[in-house]
C-alpha cells in the first residue's frame, strides 16, 4: 500500500456537443483523489455532471480535457490494449437494474461475461466462480439459470454488482446504485456493498442526487453543481459543517423522519438548475444562492482548502 | 400468434413440403412434353383430365407438375434472397447505428440514399438485363435492391439497442465491439428483423415472379410461376385453368407470408395485442 492515491483528477472537463455550434458543459474543470480504500461521495442534481465525471474515470466517455491518473497511470495516454487490461481492476455499477442486464442473457452468463472477456479459468472454473460471486452478494447460486426478468429490482441490482466483483476490482464507481430501488431496499444494496468494500478492501466512488443515501457509507463528500465541484470534505464535517449554501440546502432537504421535528427555517432554493450552455458568470450558483453578493455574479470563486481536508468555493469562506 | 398467422403459417409450410419434395410428388416429369389429341379444338386439348388434374399447356407438360417445380423456384428465391439481403443490411446497419459518426454518416446519409431512390423492381430489371437473365443474377438483383430495407431497420434497433447500461457494462468490462455487436446488440433487436423477412420473403416471391414474367427470370424451360403465367396469357379465352393455377400459387404464397408478418409482429410486440 502506498500512500498514492489511486484515482487522482486534474481539471477534467467533459463538453459534449449541442446544437448550433453551441456546447454543453457537463463537467467543467473538476479535480479531486480518492484514496485506497474509501468511499468517496459524489452528490449534486441532476445534470451536475456527477455521471459524466464516473464515466470519465473508466473513459466510458472521452474527456474533452483533463488528467485522470489511476494508480499512478495516466489514462489518457494509455493505449486500447493497455485501457483493456487496466479494465480489470475497474468497475461499474448502474443505476437502472432493468436497463444494465442483457434481457436476452441468463444470470450466469452475464455473470461470467467479465472473466471470458478477459479469458479466465476454463468452463468448470467459471461456472463455480459464477456461483461464489452469487453467493457472496447474497442470491442462491441455482440463479445462474434464470433470466434478469425473473428477479426484482433489489436482486437485479445484486447481480449487477456480482458482475462488477467478477474479475477482482479494485475501484468501483457506483452510478446512484440504489436511487432506483424501494428505500427499504437501498439500505440493504448499501449495506451489502460496505461489507463488500471490507472484505475485498474495495475503492468507491459513489454517486448519488442525494446527501441522505451517501452519509453512511462515505469516507469523504463532495457536492456538485453545474458542472463545478462545489465543496469536499469528510463526511462527518459535510454533515455538522456544511460551508456551501448549496451544500447546506441539499442538507435541509433530507426528510426527517419525524412528524413532530421542529427543523429550522428550510432554506428552499428557487428556480431550477440554470442551462449548462450558458452558464451564469461568476459563481455558477449566484442565480440561486440566498447569500449572493453582486461580486457572486462578476468572479468565480476559488476552490480552496478552508480547513484540514475541506474544499469549498465560496466567497463566504476566505 | 392471431388465426390469420396460424393460416399463412399452414400453407408456408405446405408450400416448402411441396417444394423439397416436388420430385417425389409431382406426377410427372415438368418439363416432359406429351402428346396432345390433334383431333380436338385448342380448349378441349388442354382441359384438366384425370392424368392431367390442372390440364397441360400448349407443349402438352403438365401444368400440375409444373406449379410443384415452380415453389421450389420461387422458396429457393424467396431464402436466397432474405438471407442475402438479411446478413448484408444487418451487417452494415449494425455498424451504422453502433458505431455512429462518420461510419453512420457514410453508410446511412450516403450508401442507403444511393439505393432508396430506385423504385426497386426497375433497378432489378435494369440488373438482369445487363447481367443476363439467370436464377443467380435474379437472386443477386433482388438482393442488391433489398438489404437496405434490412440495414435501415437494424440501424434503428443498434441506436436503439446501443443506449442500454448493459452495453455500457459490456464496454466497461473491456468488451470489443464485434462481442457486443453479436452478443448484446442482435439478439435484442432481432423481433423486427424476423418479421421483416416474413414480409421480404413474400416480396421476393412477387418480384420473382414479375420478373419471370416478363422473360428476365429463370430462362424456359424452368417452370417458373412467372413464366408460366406469361406463357399462358395466349390462351387466356380457351385454357384460364393454365393462368389461374400458378397465379393461385403466387397469391397464396404471398399472402401466407404477410399474414404471417403481420402475426409476428403483432404476436412479438405486446403494445399491438388486441384484447
Amino acid at each position: 500500500m502506498t500512500n498514492q492515491p489511486l484515482v487522482e483528477i486534474k481539471n477534467l472537463k467533459k463538453y459534449f456537443p449541442a446544437s448550433q455550434n453551441q456546447v454543453v458543459r457537463a463537467v467543467d474543470g473538476v479535480s479531486f483523489t480518492i484514496r485506497r480504500g474509501e468511499t468517496l461521495g459524489l452528490v449534486g442534481e441532476s445534470g451536475c455532471g456527477k455521471t459524466t465525471v464516473g464515466r470519465s474515470i473508466l473513459r466510458l466517455v472521452e474527456p474533452t480535457s483533463g488528467e485522470i491518473r489511476f494508480d499512478e497511470q495516466d489514462l489518457m495516454k494509455l493505449g486500447r490494449g493497455e485501457m483493456r487490461a487496466l479494465r480489470r481492476r475497474m468497475q461499474i455499477i448502474f443505476q437502472d437494474p432493468y436497463s444494465s442486464l442483457d434481457p436476452r442473457m441468463k444470470v450466469g452468463s452475464i455473470i461470467a461475461e467479465p472473466l471470458e472477456i478477459h479469458s479466465v479459468g476454463n468452463r468448470k472454473e467459471r461456472k463455480d466462480r459464477v456461483a461464489e460471486l452469487l453467493r457472496v452478494v447474497g442470491l442462491d447460486p441455482d440463479y445462474a439459470n434464470r433470466y434478469p426478468h425473473q428477479f426484482s429490482g433489489g436482486q437485479r441490482q445484486r447481480i449487477g454488482i456480482a458482475r462488477a466483483l467478477a474479475l477482482n476490482p479494485d475501484f468501483i464507481v457506483a452510478d446512484e446504485p440504489v436511487s432506483a430501488l424501494d428505500v427499504s431496499v437501498q439500505a440493504q444494496v448499501v449495506n451489502l456493498m460496505q461489507d463488500l468494500q471490507e472484505r475485498f478492501g474495495l475503492t468507491y466512488l459513489f454517486i448519488s442526487h442525494g446527501l441522505a443515501v451517501v452519509k453512511h457509507i462515505s469516507t469523504r463528500v463532495g457536492v456538485m453543481y453545474l458542472g463545478k465541484l462545489v465543496e469536499l470534505a469528510p463526511a462527518e464535517e459535510i454533515y455538522t459543517n456544511p460551508l456551501h449554501p448549496y451544500t447546506q440546502a441539499l442538507l435541509a432537504a433530507i426528510p426527517v423522519p419525524d412528524p413532530d421535528a421542529k427543523r429550522e427555517a428550510p432554506q428552499r432554493l428557487g428556480g431550477d438548475v440554470p442551462n449548462p450552455i450558458a452558464p451564469p458568470a461568476g459563481c455558477r450558483f449566484h442565480t440561486r444562492c440566498p447569500f449572493a453578493t453582486e461580486r457572486c455574479g462578476r468572479e468565480e470563486p476559488e476552490f480552496k482548502e478552508v480547513s484540514p481536508g475541506h474544499f469549498v468555493a465560496c466567497f463566504l469562506h476566505e | 400468434m392471431n388465426r390469420l398467422g396460424k393460416v399463412g403459417l399452414v400453407i408456408i409450410v405446405v408450400f416448402f413440403i411441396v417444394a423439397i419434395f416436388a420430385p417425389l410428388l409431382a406426377p410427372y416429369d415438368p418439363r416432359e412434353q406429351m402428346p396432345l389429341k390433334s383431333n380436338l379444338s385448342t380448349e378441349e386439348r388442354l382441359k384438366p383430365t384425370r392424368e392431367h388434374p390442372f390440364g397441360q399447356d400448349d407443349l402438352g407438360r403438365d401444368v400440375l407438375s409444373r406449379v410443384m417445380y415452380g415453389a421450389r423456384i420461387s422458396m429457393r428465391v424467396g431464402v436466397s434472397v432474405v438471407l442475402i439481403s438479411a446478413v448484408i443490411g444487418t451487417m452494415i446497419g449494425a455498424a451504422s447505428g453502433y458505431y455512429g459518426g462518420w461510419v453512420d454518416r457514410f453508410l446511412s446519409g450516403f450508401l442507403f440514399n444511393v439505393f432508396l431512390p430506385f423504385p426497386s423492381i426497375l433497378l432489378a430489371i435494369a440488373m438482369v438485363a445487363f447481367l443476363g437473365p439467370s436464377l443467380n443474377n435474379l437472386i443477386l438483383a433482388l438482393s442488391v435492391i433489398g438489404w437496405v430495407g434490412y440495414a435501415r431497420l437494424m440501424r434503428g434497433q443498434a441506436l436503439k439497442v446501443r443506449e442500454f447500461d448493459f452495453v455500457t457494462a459490456a464496454r466497461a468490462l473491456g468488451a470489443s465491439d464485434v462481442r457486443i455487436i453479436v452478443l448484446h446488440i442482435l439478439p435484442n433487436a432481432i423481433q423486427p428483423m424476423i418479421v421483416q423477412a416474413s414480409l421480404g420473403m413474400a416480396g421476393a416471391v412477387l418480384a420473382e415472379a414479375s420478373l419471370s414474367f416478363l422473360g428476365l427470370g429463370v430462362p424456359p424451360p424452368a417452370p417458373s410461376w412467372g413464366a408460366m403465367l406469361n406463357d399462358a396469357r395466349s390462351f387466356l379465352r380457351v385454357a384460364p385453368q393454365l393462368l389461374i393455377f400458378p397465379g393461385l400459387a403466387v397469391m397464396l404464397t404471398v399472402m401466407a407470408f404477410n399474414f404471417v408478418g403481420d402475426g409476428l409482429r403483432e404476436w412479438l410486440d405486446p403494445k399491438q395485442k388486441r384484447q
